[in-house]
């Protein structure tokens, strides 16, 4: 049985429709990944899947669970780090993993083995006050914190936004080390790049899913022949080839732009086009998730 | 005209006996869309606030936009736009009100506000939303909102500091065109970000590890230089040698 089932949830502030009829199920032992910009709806979910905030429409359950009725037994099974650091600031590191431990009922003892790889990289500043801390320890405390009570399904709002490339990649890391244990893990990025750390990601955009699939199976969906092109005026480029017949779509994608074309389109009668542009190069490319999420978007 | 818009030699801030930036030096030309990367803790922040007049540096000298970063950062704060992902426009007021606010704190009159803000409303097409509450704008629309107000008072040089942060990757994309347009018309562009891609739109890249610039070139060149396929990987390379966290 999935771990997390969730089905037709929908969630409005005002009149902004923050969820609108979302569902999907996350099976045991699955790396979730909730892939999408702000205002996607990613904390709004996480905040419903912790019962911190009922739904005004569709239902859920998590590890069995409903998230309207049994919110208690909810509480004790899962672990939250939200996306704004909410751990004591007096308090030191110790005292912190101490009030969580004494909340759920458990000893810093009976968890250790589990947070142990993640809490040792902060133990040698374990009387530090916790506001004290960088933003890398910080993470790291939240991250022991939120597995005290070794939880069987870990909810992680934005582990990684504004974290640079390389701790980004550590923090990941870390979750395959989690994983190894078991747990169920729903985690959210603004960042494309990460989708691929995820065992299965959810596509999300102004409180929709667009598309639910593995890594792969998402840049499989991308159906249309993609090329990267570059020149030495990258601007020029760019406003030129969006005009060039058979051009769908053409976008900066790093080093090169993404030109995704359609039926009609010659890569012949491209380059005559464009023969005034100084340095033009054209290769196929393979699609990324970044290339699908554009796609989705622009349906 | 002069061409170089920011010079930095061995600017250094230190707090205590913490060194955050250690004798940086650099040029930024004008026109130029210039990269400043670095892990977090390795003094961006520090740095970026030295360039905008915010603070002092302990030791070094330079000048942004002919004025010195040791003496006349009051000046330098006249002198270029800022905008950032967390600080940029107010809600509650309409897109006319916060164009009036920003000229205003830039030192522009009722006259040359009124001239600029009509003509940028023109060009984004966007003056039918003069009154709109800034609020209830899209995000894609804020965002372009706040770089033209970056720039209405006519800056020599516009940092933008992590813009893109969150934004959806079609959002984000018209934002850099947006940028890629500006510098086009001669507007110097100094940017941070932590998304690899955009360092790569860069016209030059610099790379900050432990308070120093350890690299800066071209994004081709770095590639070369570190055998690298991407920018990702030459951050990363790099990044790795990074002794102090945050």
């Amino acid at each position: 049985m999935a771990v997390i089932e969730v089905q037709n949830l929908s969630k409005s502030y005002g009149n902004v429709k923050a969820l609108d009829g979302v569902s999907f199920s996350v099976e045991r032992g699955e790396l979730f990944g909730l892939i999408g910009p702000d205002g996607a709806g990613k904390t709004t979910l996480f905040r419903l899947l912790t019962t911190l905030i009922n739904p005004d429409s569709g239902s859920a359950t998590v590890d069995g669970y409903d998230i309207r009725d049994e919110y208690l037994a909810i509480r004790s099974r899962v672990g939250y780090m939200p996306g704004r650091f909410s751990l004591y600031p007096d308090l030191s590191v110790e005292e912190n993993l101490q009030f969580f431990a004494a909340m759920f009922g458990v000893t810093m003892e009976e968890s250790y083995e589990l947070i142990a790889p993640i809490y040792k990289q902060i133990e040698p500043f374990r009387k530090r006050r916790a506001g004290k801390l960088s933003g890398g320890m910080k993470q790291k405390l939240a991250l022991s914190c939120a597995l005290i009570h070794n939880p069987g399904v870990l909810f992680l709002d934005e582990p990684t936004t504004g974290v640079d490339a390389v701790s980004r990649s550590e923090f990941w890391d870390m979750l395959a080390g989690l994983k190894e244990h078991g747990i169920t893990i729903l985690v959210s990025t603004p960042y494309m790049d990460e989708a691929s750390r995820c065992d299965r990601i959810a596509l999300c955009c102004e409180g929709r899913i667009l598309e639910i699939d593995t890594p792969e199976g998402i840049v499989q969906g991308f159906d249309r022949p993609l090329y990267g092109i570059s020149a030495k005026n990258m601007f020029a480029l760019l406003e030129r080839a969006r005009e060039v017949n058979g051009v769908v779509d053409c976008y900066p994608f790093g080093e090169k732009h993404h030109l995704v074309v359609g039926d009609g389109f010659d890569e012949k009668k491209f380059r005559n086009a464009l023969a005034d542009i100084e340095g033009i190069e054209i290769s196929t490319v393979k699609p990324t998730i970044e290339d699908m999420f554009i796609k989705l978007m622009k349906r | 005209m002069n061409d170089i818009v920011i010079s930095v030699r061995d600017l250094t801030k230190r707090f205590g006996d913490f060194t955050a930036v250690d004798h940086i030096s650099f040029d930024v030309r004008r026109g130029e869309i210039f990269g400043f990367l670095g892990a977090n803790g390795a003094g961006k922040t520090t740095a970026m606030r030295m360039l905008c007049g915010l603070s002092y540096p302990t030791s070094g000298s330079g000048t942004v936009a002919g004025f010195d970063v040791r003496t006349e950062g009051e000046l330098i704060k006249r002198h270029i736009g800022y905008m950032s992902q967390r600080f940029s426009l107010y809600n509650d007021l309409t897109v006319w009100e916060n164009m009036r606010l920003f000229a205003g704190i830039y030192g522009l009159t009722a006259k040359q506000t009124n001239e600029r803000a009509t003509e940028l409303l023109e060009r984004l097409n966007f003056s039918s939303e003069r009154n709109t509450l800034v609020g209830s704008l899209p995000l894609g629309w804020k965002q372009k909102l706040s770089f033209v107000i970056a720039t209405i008072h006519r800056p020599d040089v516009v940092f933008l500091d992590e813009p893109t942060g969150g934004v959806d990757p079609v959002t984000r994309r018209q934002f850099w065109e947006m940028i890629y347009e500006a510098a086009e018309n001669g507007t110097t562009i100094f940017v941070t970000t932590h998304y690899m891609d955009e360092a790569e739109y860069c016209t030059r890249a610099s790379i900050m590890v432990d308070g120093k610039v350890c690299a800066l070139d071209t994004p081709a060149r770095l590639k070369q230089q570190f055998a690298a396929e991407s920018m990702d990987e030459v951050f990363r390379t790099l990044a790795r040698g990074a002794q102090r966290g945050e």
